[in-house]
């Protein structure tokens, strides 16, 4: 049974592969040919998944008790108490998070292989690719607060690289950088917090912090609460939560896939990881928990709302994408751990399926965005309208789609928990029906209506094509690196594509049969040897419940579908109607609330009122006054000093000699 | 022979030496000085190493004396250098590092 190897050491190779893969695409750019960066890409990261499932394998062989297996390769920094390893720890909670991530990363890899097909910078677009997988199974793998702050910090570099990745893009090199400072933001509360830990609990090691954490604190003592909030600071502005949101729909400007895969299915979540792992400190504050369970609450509402309203086909998805992390943080902040990354499970499967789904729209219009200038490509795409009516089904919670029996779980769980929060359980069914119009939004104004020309043009076979401009600026674009490509890929031409998209669509529609109240359970119990010492962890709601929960969610999503037809096909224009008798409203809306406004002047002009104070007062007068002060001091000084330099070597000579006697007659005074 | 009668002649030599150094104007004759004072250094070194009975001070003699042949090499090869480029062989003019 040799190749019977353990648990952790298909941990290590789940790392390896993505690591080799990068670094293969980033040297052999040059003289891989054709599609083979991609392929080698793919190729790498689903041997990552092999090898995960691998993991889980030998997990479940051993008791549910002792599933969490620590593995180290060597020792970072030992010194003064601080033993800080290349740890990781292997146990239900990171092994479901690699299964996510490198499954639905394999997916998106094979969908990037056609997509980008033409674009120069292929290669190296796998590269980051790549790079980026293997930071997020870090990230997840990591056994200790250190390494979890570096793959934390490897993410936001790949998120940042994949943002700017056509970096001709002004707009895309600008969302680039706001991502990264955002993201740099949650970077400070998260090392805060680590520094925090150390201080108070002498380790960095997830299982030894968690251990001496119930000990060292009494229930919401103010350190545990700085802690956890610090956390949630680095938390939220990954997932993209209020008020570090903002990025995210920005985050836009990057390849669809890249959408796809960072800023939805994988790394935003990271922040639900990141509080779901550290649920010991955050039962330890329950203060804090609530805290972040409100902000998830605020997000999920907000996002919602703006989904409504914004006209980009991205963005909408992007909004979409924000809300649902909200109920994820709503779950892991409450409680519901199993039900939180449940949901984050299928929501990566559906929301990665809409961005593929939204990416061959895109490419059908020839770049165009705006869902204003679709319409009726429900005949010119019958593979792609299907795979998003499918995902938009799950985002809805369509009764028997994945996202019912997930998102329902959170709520339920809410309800159940008592106390004052049944207020998750009513604002997290009132965005579920917000949700529901917004998915059918995108659907019926995309697929249904009066076919464009694009669409027309379409059913007869030609693929339209444009002058590449940007969509959100309408400049002329740069073809060498800028768009996808000269070339457009639809998914019903591409079979990488298609086959990517319909196992997407395969996980939106079924993979809520893994958690069905009252018949199975596998997910919930699986995950359970990560919350063993959880109170929470064990409180279910009753099936009864689950299935009322269920009942509401389901009458709500048909609800808001009908809703969504009558607005947008019955009725077409009702919503114009009501954009202009609700201009304030609207305005509101598609402003994204004025966040970005508000930003811009709470942020943004104080620090350049700041900057061009310190560039006219400070440099130009106090420093370059001290700097020409200096200069002179020395330069009149120097003028007294420099007649002693008279060039003639004898006069040296002379003061030498004269030195040295004068030297040795004073010796020989003192000593005689 | 006391050792002082050699310490006399070594500080004479020296003096002589140090006061061509200040007093001449041609580079050669000033090198020739320089080791001149060498040299009396040289001789007081031998001197105690003689009083003292050890061997010491005449390594550092011979040490001294290795010094001075590359201090006479550098030395020759710039007055050469400077009479070829048909230089005045005069240290007094040359006084291009006046502060």
């Amino acid at each position: 049974v040799g190749w019977f190897v353990s648990a952790t050491t298909y941990a290590w190779l789940v790392l390896a592969f993505p690591l080799a893969g990068c670094l293969v695409n980033a040297f052999g750019w040059r003289v891989l040919p054709g599609r083979a960066a991609g392929w080698i890409g793919t190729a790498a990261i689903g041997l990552a998944f092999l090898n995960a499932i691998g993991a889980l394998l030998m997990l479940l062989d051993k008791p549910v008790e002792s599933r969490e297996l620590t593995s180290s390769l060597w020792t970072y920094a030992s010194a003064g108490g601080l033993d800080v390893k290349l740890g990781i720890l292997v146990d239900p909670l990171s092994v479901f998070m690699i299964l996510v991530v490198s499954g639905i990363s394999t997916l998106i890899h094979l969908y990037s292989v056609a997509y980008l097909d033409s674009d120069r910078g292929y290669a190296r677009y796998f590269a980051y690719l790549n790079f980026f997988v293997f930071s997020m199974l870090l990230l997840v793998l990591a056994g200790n607060f250190v390494l979890l702050i570096v793959g934390w910090a490897f993410v936001g570099f790949a998120s940042y690289a994949l943002i700017s990745f056509w970096y001709r893009r002004n707009t895309a090199t600008r969302a680039g950088m706001k991502a990264f400072v955002i993201n740099v933001i949650g970077d400070v509360g998260l090392v805060l917090a680590a520094f925090f830990i150390f201080r108070e609990l002498g380790s960095f090691d997830y299982l030894a912090v968690f251990d001496a954490a119930p000990e060292q604190f009494s229930t919401n003592q103010g350190v545990v609460i700085a802690i956890c909030l610090l956390l949630c600071v680095g938390a939220f502005a990954k997932s993209a939560q209020l008020p570090l949101h903002t990025w995210l729909p920005d985050a836009m400007e990057g390849p669809t896939p890249v959408s796809a895969l960072i800023h939805a299915a994988t790394m935003v979540t990271a922040g639900v990881y990141l509080i779901a792992r550290a649920h010991p400190l955050f039962e330890l504050a329950p203060t804090a928990a609530d805290i972040s369970a409100f902000i998830g609450l605020a997000t999920l509402i907000f996002a919602a709302t703006v989904a409504l309203a914004v006209t980009d086909l991205k963005r909408i998805i992007a909004y979409s994408t924000i809300s649902q992390i909200g109920y994820m943080v709503v779950g892991a902040s409450i409680g519901a751990y199993a039900a939180g990354l449940f949901h984050l499970m299928t929501h990566a499967f559906f929301k990665a399926l809409l961005f593929m789904a939204a990416g061959s729209v895109i490419s059908a219009m020839a770049g165009t965005q705006d869902i204003d200038r679709m319409g009726g490509l429900r005949r010119a795409l019958p593979f792609t309208s299907t795979m998003m009516i499918i995902g938009a089904l799950a985002l809805a919670a369509f009764p028997g789609t994945s996202g019912f029996f997930s998102k329902d779980e959170i709520l339920v769980f809410a309800a159940e928990r008592g106390g004052f929060y049944w207020i998750f359980t009513v604002g997290g069914y009132l965005a579920a029906l917000l949700t529901a119009v917004y998915a059918f939004r995108i659907v019926f104004r995309v697929f249904w209506g009066e076919p464009v020309e694009e669409a027309r043009e379409l059913e007869h076979g030609h693929l339209a094509h444009a002058e590449p401009e940007n969509p959100m600026s309408g400049e002329p674009e740069d073809t060498d690196v800028g768009f996808p490509g000269p070339e457009h890929h639809i998914a019903e031409r591409d079979w990488p594509m298609q086959w990517a998209m319909a196992v997407l669509g395969f996980g939106a529609l079924f993979a809520g049969a893994l958690q069905i109240p009252g018949l199975d359970d596998v997910v919930h119990s699986f995950l359970h040897g990560s919350f063993l010492d959880s109170p929470l962890y064990e409180q279910v709601p009753s099936v009864t419940a689950d299935w009322e929960g269920l009942g509401i969610g389901g009458i709500l999503a048909v609800l808001g579908i009908a809703v969504a037809y009558l607005v947008w096909v019955a009725r077409p224009g009702t919503s114009t109607a009501l954009a202009a008798r609700l201009r304030g409203v609207h305005a509101f809306l598609v402003h994204k609330w004025y966040f970005d406004e508000l930003y811009d002047a709470l942020v943004y002009r104080p620090v350049i009122a700041v900057g061009r104070f310190a560039s006219t007062v400070v440099e130009r007068v106090v420093v370059q006054g001290i700097v020409t002060g200096a200069v002179e001091a020395v330069r009149s000084v120097g003028v007294v000093v420099r007649g002693a330099q008279s060039g003639f070597v004898r006069a040296y000579a002379l003061l030498l000699v004269g030195g040295f006697a004068a030297l040795g007659l004073y010796f020989l005074i003192v000593s005689g | 022979v006391d050792v002082s009668w050699y310490l006399i002649l070594s500080a004479l030599l020296f003096a002589i030496g140090a006061g061509g150094v200040l007093i001449r104007r041609s580079p050669l004759v000033i090198l020739l000085c320089l080791e001149l004072m060498l040299n009396a250094g040289n001789l007081a070194l031998v001197a105690f190493a003689r009083d003292h009975g050890d061997q010491d001070g005449q390594v550092f003699a011979l040490i001294v004396m290795v010094v001075a042949a590359c201090e006479v090499v550098v030395g020759l090869g710039l007055i050469v250098a400077m009479f070829r480029r048909r230089l005045p062989l005069n240290v007094d003019e040359m006084r291009n590092l006046r502060g």
